[in-house]
């Protein structure tokens, strides 16, 4: 077993950057993330494993330095907020274009504009249906708890460089501050020059005179190739909704009513279906790991087996369209949700079931 | 007859004195005839061949004419998004110290759009090279007003000449970062003239020396010619660029070893 | 006794026609062709035999279409 230790859900995602072998962060302070750049600082990793750690001007400057590094085959990170993720959408659609691997987490806080600095939801469209311009998709990952932020760092980095994929770790403010007991898993070593080389026989790290030149690119000015292009990432989004698919089931064997909630939403909605338990009330909760690719067959299954679904999120109803275009029309499905930073409590849900679901 | 025959003799590898380096690839160039870019792209691939670093130069190209620089330069490169060029070449720096990085920049690209990517890669002195192109157009896109366009100067977008109470004065960016303590070297050359190019690429060869002492950062600006942004035929424009552009943007080094140049008056004459 | 001669070779269908070499030569060695290459552009030629292999020419090039030559050759 590894290391436990208690830490901010921020503190455990720069740690697990540390422990994954990542070679480079670079980031923007912006409430509620800050802490994954000081603790980055503090903790001196480019003395402990020879990381970087840099503090850029803006985030534009940051995703575009993800940008440089991911296309020299390095293991590199950023973390940001909403109204900093707006600004990286341009590097995003540019990492996605260029095929290059990069780990990007949001600690989403309230909008629109600068909102608040509280926990939300609200990004789930930028986050799953590609804020930037141009046809891609990252693949999202939604941790509800410290340890998971802990551990979808290293499951983004995996799958980041097997797909050559910009991932996003979509978490929010409450689970960015909380302090939760996470077991860290043992260092894994920075790759060594040769070892990325070899794992990333297409990046621009200097052209030795056995291969010819590499260029990482998003452009190709022939429709035709353009259009090559854009085949080959729909291939690999097509290969990521086959095998990449995290989901979680609770209680959904006998459920006679269902909540879809994701994140820190899923957590409450866990209480709520304690108490409605506790009243004789069958309700199952299905939690989406990946929120791209979303788990349409999985989630589908289930809420074709029960009477209504209530989807609970932190925003206006964002996931609740892909629940309801997976699932289909024949069963109920309604939303819940608080907006600008408001946490719905386990009673509210309970509440919005009985009277949307259970007596709608 | 004889002489000619004595001249075809010659043409003969062992006698050749000055050739296209390898570093260029055979691609014809996407520039417009008798562009600045492409004896720029040469003398810098030149500087890179001549000092065998190829296998740990990594460059960047801009977003504009030049976004294509890396189908003619054959070593391993990016293409940055519009003005990021130097965010990317900071990480590459700090994550391959003892590899060379340069980014390629027009003047849109760096002087407009990418100015807080400039002036803070140059604030934090990173050891990269930035070669900045400036032709005081937006060639790529039709020929549009660029930070740089002169006073008065006609554009697409200004089409009745730029006028500075509305449109804003021209940009010495070249000036304003050799102010900032983390940069090192600054120059302002031309590839219009043999004599030019000469200087240029001792120019680009010193900001790629420093690279190897960490010094800080080395900026070489070359003042072009945008003969179809400035609706000319590329003789006429390069003379008037030494007649209108070289007064505005005088050439010459800017800051030496960490020092700003003091400019004489008769060092200015000269 | 021994003379330096120079010499020029101009890859024709990659010259744009700029005529930025021929004001960069000293000795008025080039001169643009009647006829147009494939791209349509009446392209640099070498005229007479004062070349000196100076590569003023081909340094100003910004298609790098010319190579020089410079050798000592015995004349009589």
């Amino acid at each position: 077993m590894g290391e436990l230790r208690l830490m901010k859900g921020n503190e455990a995602v720069a740690e697990a950057a540390i422990r994954a072998g990542c070679d480079g962060y670079f980031g923007y302070p912006i409430t509620p993330q800050s802490e994954v750049m000081e603790y980055l600082m503090a903790e001196r990793p480019f003395e402990r494993t020879g990381m970087v750690v840099l503090q850029a001007e803006s985030e534009v400057a940051a995703i575009n330095m993800l940008y440089g590094g991911a296309g020299t085959g390095k293991m590199v990170l950023t973390s940001s907020s909403s109204p900093g993720i707006s600004l990286m959408q341009e590097g995003l659609s540019y990492l996605a274009g260029a095929e290059l691997p990069a780990v990007i987490v949001n600690i989403v806080r309230g909008g629109p504009g600068l909102g608040t600095i509280q926990p939300s939801q609200a990004d789930y469209f930028q986050a799953v249906k590609g804020g930037g311009h141009g046809d891609y998709r990252m693949l999202v990952l939604a941790p509800a708890s410290v340890q998971e932020m802990c551990d979808h760092v290293k499951l983004a980095f995996d799958k980041a460089f097997e797909y050559r994929t910009p991932v996003m770790i979509l978490s929010d403010g409450a689970i960015g501050q909380m302090m939760e007991k996470v077991v860290l898993f043992d260092h894994i070593p920075r790759r060594t020059d040769e070892e990325l080389i070899k794992q990333c026989p297409w990046a621009s790290n200097g052209r030795p005179k056995t291969r010819n030149h590499n260029i990482v690119t998003s452009l190709d000015l022939d429709p035709a190739g353009q259009e090559r292009v854009n085949l080959k990432l729909q291939a690999k989004y097509r290969e990521m909704e086959k095998k990449e698919v995290l989901f979680e089931e609770v209680q959904c064997e006998d459920a006679e009513y269902l909540i879809v909630a994701f994140g820190l939403s899923a957590r409450i909605c866990q209480k709520a279906l304690d108490l409605a338990r506790a009243k004789g009330i069958k309700v199952g909760l299905f939690r989406p790991i990946t929120l791209f690719p979303f788990p349409a067959t999985q989630v589908s299954n289930v809420g074709n087996r029960v009477k209504g679904i209530l989807v609970v999120e932190m925003n206006a109803g964002q996931m609740i369209e892909d629940v309801k275009l997976s699932v289909g029309c024949k069963v109920k499905i309604e939303h819940y949700g608080r907006f600008g930073g408001i946490i719905p409590s386990p009673d509210e849900v309970l509440n919005a079931l009985e009277q949307q679901i259970i007596g709608g | 007859m004889e002489d000619q025959f004595i001249k075809t003799d010659i043409l003969k590898p062992e006698n050749i004195v000055y050739k296209k380096t390898s570093l260029m690839t055979d691609k014809p160039l996407s520039y417009c005839p008798g562009c600045g870019h492409g004896t720029a792209h040469r003398m810098l691939m030149e500087v890179i061949d001549e000092m065998d670093i190829v296998d740990k130069t990594i460059g960047i190209s801009p977003v504009g004419c030049s976004v294509l620089a890396y189908d003619f330069m054959a070593i391993d490169m990016l293409g940055a998004a519009h003005g990021r060029a130097p965010a990317l070449a900071t990480a590459i720096k700090r994550m391959w110290p003892g590899h060379f990085v340069f980014t390629y920049q027009g003047d849109g690209d760096l002087a407009a759009i990418g100015t807080a990517e400039t002036i803070h890669a140059c604030n934090r002195g990173e050891n990269i090279t930035i070669i900045f192109i400036n032709n005081g157009i937006y060639g790529m896109t039709g020929g549009q007003m660029a930070p740089t366009t002169l006073p008065g100067m006609r554009s697409s977008t200004s089409p009745y000449g730029r006028d500075v109470t509305t449109m804003g004065h021209p940009l010495k960016i070249t000036e304003l970062v050799a102010q900032l303590p983390g940069v090192y070297y600054v120059t302002r050359q031309a590839v219009h003239t043999p004599n030019h190019v000469r200087k240029t690429k001792k120019a680009l060869r010193k900001a790629f020396e420093l690279q190897k002492e960490n010094k800080g950062l080395s900026l070489v600006e070359i003042v072009s010619n945008c003969n179809s942004g400035w609706k000319m035929t590329p003789v006429n424009s390069n003379k008037w660029m030494e007649d209108n552009m070289f007064p505005f943007y005088q050439l010459g080094d800017i800051k030496v070893d960490g020092k700003l140049v003091v400019k004489t008056e008769t060092s200015e004459k000269e | 006794m021994a003379k330096v001669i120079g010499d020029i070779a101009i890859d024709i269908e990659k010259c744009k026609g700029c005529e930025v070499c021929l004001a960069a030569c000293p000795f008025t060695v080039i001169a643009m062709s009647k006829e147009v290459n494939s791209k349509g552009y009446r392209f640099a030629m070498k005229v007479n035999n004062e070349c000196t292999g100076c590569t003023n020419c081909a340094l100003v090039c910004p298609d790098g279409v010319i190579t020089v030559y410079r050798a000592k050759v015995e004349t009589v």
